[in-house]
């Protein structure tokens, strides 16, 4: 195991939902996925990145109390958790297969100084800028 | 006196409504953050409120209150940062001609844009261009759209009473144009 960053976590609104689109529209695949009653430990990883977890947790009890859980899910849907990036091949590509699939972008691939980017959300309103940096 | 009562509990149901988003429905935010992501994606465009409302699948009359008490400001001040943000890169970025901006960004005259940047920002559209490139250097290695958002101008009050407080507002047959 090599040092550095190995998971970061995601809140999600439903972690159903997340697994369905992480992995069934994204195309990551899951890496942990752990039950303890209500607790879920659910991550997943880029096919590309084995070593980087991506975690998908529904804030709540037994971890966080009601009030904050609900702060939290409230943050999310408001778009305001901070920005996420994705690297990929093929921006334009990446985004046509994506749409068709039923993924909510937010703005179209846009050629910035040499770049192409594009930018989707997740269902829980988690945002996503999608870069297809120069080779 | 049940006359007096209806508007007594009305009264009461406002009061114990919490300006704090974190008590409105997430299902509901996230509904409304998507009315806010599609100003963003077409600034340039009309953004009246039943079409928000319509993106929002909420009712027209409650849009206006549910985005403002969820993001701070309401909907046409947001839709105008996001004029100005884009204007702003697009001068700084681009040697387009400031009347091609004007019209790009959404505004219908060139006197409107120039008025209401100038009214918004302290500078008018050619001194930020200047100041821009002359900046230009710092920001060399961010993301074009994270340094596009670090210009967004922070509206905490409406342009027409900033104009007041800044004893600047004279032009008051134009007010109508400005959102």
């Amino acid at each position: 195991m090599s040092p550095g960053v190995q998971e970061v976590g995601l809140y999600v609104r439903d972690q159903e939902e997340a697994l369905a689109f992480y992995v069934g529209k994204l195309g990551f695949r899951v890496h942990t996925d752990v039950r303890n009653g209500n607790y879920r430990w659910l991550t997943v990883q880029h096919p590309d990145q084995p070593s980087l977890q991506l975690g998908l947790f529904k804030p709540g009890p037994p971890v966080l109390d009601e009030a904050t859980a609900q702060t939290l899910h409230a943050i999310v849907a408001k778009g305001a958790m901070p920005p996420l990036v994705l690297g990929v091949d093929d921006c334009r590509a990446a985004y046509e297969r994506l749409r068709a699939a039923g993924v909510e972008f937010t703005q179209e691939p846009t050629s910035r100084f040499g770049n192409v980017d594009a930018s989707f959300r997740d269902p829980s309103g988690n945002g996503w800028k999608m870069i297809e940096a120069r080779g | 006196m049940p006359l007096l009562r209806i508007p007594m509990s009305l009264a009461t149901i406002f009061s114990s409504m919490s300006v704090d988003s974190e008590t409105q429905d997430p299902d509901l935010l996230r509904r409304l953050l998507r009315a806010k992501d599609r100003m963003d994606a077409a600034s340039h465009e009309d953004w009246p409120v039943p079409r928000l409302a319509r993106v929002s699948r909420v009712c027209p009359a409650h849009f206006a209150r549910s985005f403002k008490q969820a993001f701070g400001l309401p909907p046409h001040r947001y839709l105008l940062t996001r004029r100005i943000e884009r204007a702003t890169a697009l001068l700084r970025d681009t040697d387009r001609p400031i009347t091609e901006i004007a019209f790009d960004t959404g505004w219908e005259s060139l006197g409107t844009f120039g008025r209401t940047f100038r009214d918004v920002t302290g500078e008018s559209p050619g001194a930020i261009r200047t100041r821009a490139r002359a900046a230009a250097y710092e920001f060399g290695r961010l993301p074009a759209c994270f340094i596009s958002a670090a210009h967004r101008p922070d509206l905490t009050i409406s342009v027409s009473e900033k104009r007041r407080r800044e004893g600047t507002d004279i032009k008051a047959p134009d007010q109508k144009e400005i959102p």
